[in-house]
C-alpha cells in the first residue's frame, strides 16, 4: 500500500521539485534536494507568450466543447432514454462504437475537412473535433443516468398539469445534476488532454493548446528541463483541481461508463 | 444496452411519439454523422488513393496501399510493437490494478489519499506524463537511474530498453483505471462472505481465488476490453516520449500512420494504416462483446 502510494506520489513531487530547482543544480544527482528554491522557471515560461496563450486556448476550447457536447448530448440522451425510436438498438450500438473509434483513423479526413472549410488553426476546428469523440461518451453516460430516474416522477408532474419541458426542467434536470457533472468533468478532461487533433489542426500560437505547446517546447541545443517541469505543472493545474474537487463525480462517471453493458 | 430496461420505460410512456424522440436525437446524430461517421467512410476512400508527389494530386489506386503494407517490413514491425505494447501493458496494469485495489481496501483514510494520487496520474494529459517520464529516465540526472543505485542506463535511447520504458510509463498512467473499477466492486462485496470463509479455515490465497476473483471477474473483463481498445489506439505517449525510436523499436501502428500521413505526406498510405487500426479496434470490441454475451454478462 505504502509502496503504491510512493510510486504514484514520487513523480509528482519530483516534477514540482525540478520546476523549483536552480538551473545549475538540475543536471546533477545527488544531491536530491536543491540548495535553494527558485521561481525562475515559472517566470521564464509565463514570460513567453506561448504557454500563456496555450492555457487560454485550452481553457476556451475545453469550456466550449463541454457546453456543446452536453447541450447536444442531453437532448439526445433524453430522446433515447424516454422515447420509442425506430432502430434504437442499432443507434446505441453506433454510439457505443463511437466511443471506441480510434482518432488516428479520422484525423486525415477531418484534416481535409478543416482545410476545405478554412478552419485550420482556429478554436472551432478543435471544438468540432473534440466534440466528435466527447459526444458519444456524453450520450452514453447521460442515458445511463436518465434510466435510473423513474419515469413515474415525470408522469406525476404531467398529471399535475406540467408540460413536458417544464417537468424536464424542474424534475429531471435537478435529479440529473450528478450525471451532468460527471459528463462535464470527463468531457473537459478529455478536451484539455487531447493531443492528436490539436497537434494536427493547429499551426500557430493562435490556437495551440497546452499539450501541443508542451510537446513543441523549444530547446534546440539544451533541453530546458526546469522550464519544461514548470510548464508541466501549469498544464496539470486544471486536471489536478478537478480531480481533487470533484473526485466523487469522476469515479461515478467512470463506473457508469464502464458498467453500462 | 439491456433491452428490458429501455423497452419497459417506453411502454409506460406510450403517449410519446417516435417523431418527438427523433427530433431530440437529431442534432446529436447530425453532429456524429458529420464528425465521425462521414470521416470514417472518407478515410476508407482515402486509403484507396495514392498521392503523386509531383502533381500533388490523388489518384485512385485500389488496394495498392494495402498490398504495399502487406509486404512492408516496417508495417509488420509496427504491428508487432503494437501487439507487444498492448499485451504487456494491459496484463501488467490488470495485475497491478487488482493488487493496488486490494491494498487500498484495507484502509479507509489512506484509501482516499491513495485514490487521489492514482486518479491524478490518470487525469494528467499524456503529454505531461511523457515529459515526466522523459525526465525521470534522463541518463544523466534522471531519478530512475539514481534510485537504481547510480547506473548509467540510457532508457529511451537503448533499443532494448525503450519499449519496456514506454510500457512502464503507460502502466503508471492507466493502472488507476483498473484500480478504481476493482476498488468499487470490492467495496460492494459483503463482509459476511469473508467471515464465512475464515470460519471454514480458508487461507488468504483460497479466499482470493474462490471469493474475490470470481466476484471481480465481470469487472475485469470490462476493464480488459476498455484498456485493450485504448492501448491499440494510443498515440500521444509514444509519439512524445520516444517518437517511435530508437530504430523503430517503439513505433506503433498509430505512430506509423501519423508519420505516413503528415510527415511523408502519403495520405493514402497513412489512411490505410488508420483503417487497419480501426479494423483491429472493432474486431477486439466485437470479440469481447461476444465473449461477454457468452458469459451471460451482456444483453
Amino acid at each position: 500500500m505504502l509502496l503504491a502510494l510512493l510510486a504514484y506520489a514520487t513523480p509528482f513531487f519530483w516534477q514540482i521539485l525540478t520546476s523549483l530547482k536552480p538551473e545549475a543544480e538540475l543536471m546533477v544527482l545527488p544531491p536530491l534536494f536543491p540548495s535553494r528554491l527558485t521561481w525562475e522557471h515559472y517566470r521564464v515560461v509565463l514570460g513567453q507568450s506561448v504557454m500563456l496563450r496555450a492555457l487560454i486556448n485550452s481553457l476556451g476550447v475545453g469550456i466550449i466543447t463541454t457546453v456543446l457536447a452536453l447541450g447536444l448530448g442531453i437532448f439526445g440522451a433524453y430522446g433515447i432514454a424516454r422515447y420509442p425510436i425506430p432502430g434504437k438498438a442499432l443507434l446505441l450500438l453506433l454510439i457505443v462504437g463511437g466511443t471506441a473509434f480510434p482518432q488516428i483513423a479520422t484525423v486525415s479526413p477531418l484534416y481535409l475537412l478543416m482545410r476545405a472549410l478554412s478552419l485550420r488553426d482556429t478554436w472551432l476546428a478543435l471544438i468540432l473535433a473534440n466534440t466528435s469523440f466527447a459526444l458519444p461518451l456524453v450520450i452514453w453516460l447521460l442515458t445511463g443516468f436518465l434510466q435510473e430516474i423513474p419515469v413515474g416522477l415525470e408522469e406525476a408532474a404531467s398529471v399535475d398539469g406540467a408540460s413536458r419541458p417544464r417537468a424536464f426542467r424542474w424534475i429531471v434536470l435537478p435529479l440529473l445534476a450528478p450525471g451532468l457533472a460527471s459528463a462535464a468533468l470527463l468531457t473537459f478532461l478529455f478536451s484539455w488532454n487531447e493531443f492528436l487533433f490539436a497537434y494536427t489542426f493547429t499551426a500557430t500560437e493562435a490556437s495551440r493548446t497546452v499539450p501541443v505547446a508542451l510537446a513543441l517546447f523549444p530547446g534546440v541545443f539544451e533541453v530546458p528541463w526546469g522550464d519544461i517541469a514548470a510548464a508541466s505543472i501549469l498544464a496539470s493545474i486544471p486536471p489536478v483541481a478537478l480531480v481533487v474537487g470533484l473526485q466523487r463525480y469522476l469515479v461515478r462517471g467512470l463506473l457508469t461508463g464502464a458498467l453500462r453493458e | 444496452m439491456s433491452p428490458g430496461g429501455p423497452a419497459a420505460t417506453v411502454m409506460r410512456s406510450e403517449r410519446r411519439a417516435p417523431g418527438q424522440g427523433l427530433l431530440l436525437v437529431a442534432p446529436a446524430l447530425l453532429a456524429l454523422g458529420a464528425l465521425t461517421l462521414y470521416p470514417t467512410l472518407w478515410v476508407g476512400w482515402l486509403s484507396l488513393q495514392r498521392r503523386i508527389p509531383i502533381f500533388g494530386v490523388e489518384r485512385f489506386e485500389g488496394l495498392g496501399n494495402y498490398i504495399f503494407l502487406a509486404t512492408d517490413p516496417r508495417f509488420w514491425k509496427a504491428a508487432q510493437v503494437t501487439l507487444v505494447f498492448t499485451v504487456a501493458s494491459v496484463a501488467l496494469e490488470l495485475v497491478g490494478g487488482v493488487l493496488v485495489a486490494l491494498a487500498l481496501r484495507g484502509q479507509r483514510a489512506g484509501a482516499r489519499v491513495g485514490l487521489s494520487f492514482l486518479l491524478l496520474a490518470w487525469a494528467l494529459p499524456s503529454v505531461v506524463t511523457a515529459k515526466l517520464f522523459e525526465w525521470l529516465y534522463n541518463p544523466a540526472a534522471g531519478l530512475v537511474n539514481f534510485l537504481l543505485g547510480g547506473v548509467a542506463l540510457n532508457w529511451l535511447g537503448d533499443p532494448r530498453l525503450a519499449l519496456p520504458g514506454l510500457i512502464l510509463a503507460d502502466v503508471w498512467r492507466t493502472l488507476p483505471f483498473v484500480t478504481v473499477l476493482c476498488y468499487a466492486r470490492l467495496l460492494a462485496i459483503p463482509v459476511e462472505l469473508y467471515e464465512a470463509a475464515q470460519m471454514d479455515g480458508a487461507g488468504a490465497v483460497a479466499t482470493f481465488t474462490r471469493i474475490t476473483l470470481p466476484l471481480l471477474r465481470r469487472i475485469l473483463l470490462i476493464a480488459v476490453l476498455f484498456r485493450t481498445l485504448d492501448a491499440l489506439r494510443s498515440f500521444d505517449l509514444m509519439f512524445v516520449l520516444t517518437g517511435g525510436g530508437p530504430a523503430g523499436t517503439t513505433e506503433t501502428l498509430t505512430v506509423y500512420a501519423y508519420r505516413s500521413l503528415f510527415q511523408a505526406v502519403q495520405l493514402g498510405l497513412g489512411s490505410a494504416v488508420g483503417v487497419v487500426v480501426f479494423a483491429l479496434v472493432m474486431l477486439v470490441a466485437w470479440g469481447y462483446l461476444r465473449a461477454l454475451r457468452h458469459e451471460g454478462l451482456a444483453a
